[in-house]
């Protein structure tokens, strides 16, 4: 199964992560002291490609532009940017799925 | 109550009770300028703005929503002010208006409605992308 649909699979679920855990720093923009988080994307991808047990050492704290006076540093724009960037990608991925499972249906169909 | 402590959160908690959150923050708001001009016979019986406190609710290391504490009133003081002919005046011609900056209380209103646009958003996103996920193959 992995082979036939390679990585988008994986691509997929991280990120799904990913859209989840920017979501959470949307939804705390305005929570005094809440530190946002985000994945390392491409070190989560290289370590599920090791055959690796996907854990939380991927996770880290955003740094801030500029930080605010009450702690938080979540920034809208950036973090909105991001969750555009990650939803886009996410759309990639599916569509790889989506064109690998019409190859394989037109190959057994014989058309 | 959606997302406790017995079914895992998902991407609709975090957003819907954020919703909530800010929809709790912006009823403080409006609470606080209707209340903006009224006056009072005593510093103590003088409104002073309400003012939500914000929490993070933690379910997984991803996943993180914020739900309304506490509401507390803020230490904005009433002022005082010499109006005899007030029909609230105390005996030496003294009323107290009420606690609130106007100015802080727009702009809350404004970053509210803002936060609260980027949480919908985030519930549109999130909503068609399942969707697509679901028509998978099709």
């Amino acid at each position: 199964m992995d082979k036939i649909f390679g990585i988008y699979g994986d691509a997929l679920t991280l990120r799904e992560r990913r859209m989840n855990m920017l979501a959470s720093n949307i939804a705390n923009a305005a929570t005094p002291n809440y530190k946002a988080r985000d994945l390392n994307f491409g070190k989560a991808m290289a370590s599920l490609a090791d055959g690796d047990a996907l854990d939380n050492s991927h996770i880290g704290y955003r740094v801030p532009l500029q930080p605010a006076m009450d702690g938080n540093t979540v920034e809208l724009s950036t973090e909105q940017t991001q969750f555009a960037e990650n939803a886009v990608q996410y759309s990639t991925a599916l569509s790889f799925l989506n064109g690998r499972i019409n190859t394989l249906r037109r190959a057994m169909t014989g058309e | 109550m959606p997302g406790s402590i017995n079914s895992p959160m998902n991407i609709f908690d975090v957003a819907g009770r954020a919703m909530a959150a800010q929809l709790t923050r912006l009823n403080t708001t409006a609470s606080n300028m209707a209340n903006a001009r009224s006056v009072a016979s005593s510093e103590a019986d003088a409104f002073r703005a309400l003012k939500p406190v914000f929490r993070t609710h933690a379910s997984s290391p991803d996943m993180a929503t914020v739900d309304v504490e506490r509401i507390v009133q803020s230490d904005t003081q009433p002022k005082k002010r010499h109006d005899p002919a007030n029909p609230m005046a105390n005996a030496d011609g003294y009323v107290w208006e009420a606690g609130v900056d106007e100015p802080t209380e727009m702009i809350e209103m404004i970053e509210t409605a803002r936060q609260y646009q980027n949480n919908v958003q985030v519930l549109q996103t999130a909503k068609s992308l399942i969707l697509e996920t679901i028509r998978m193959g099709e």
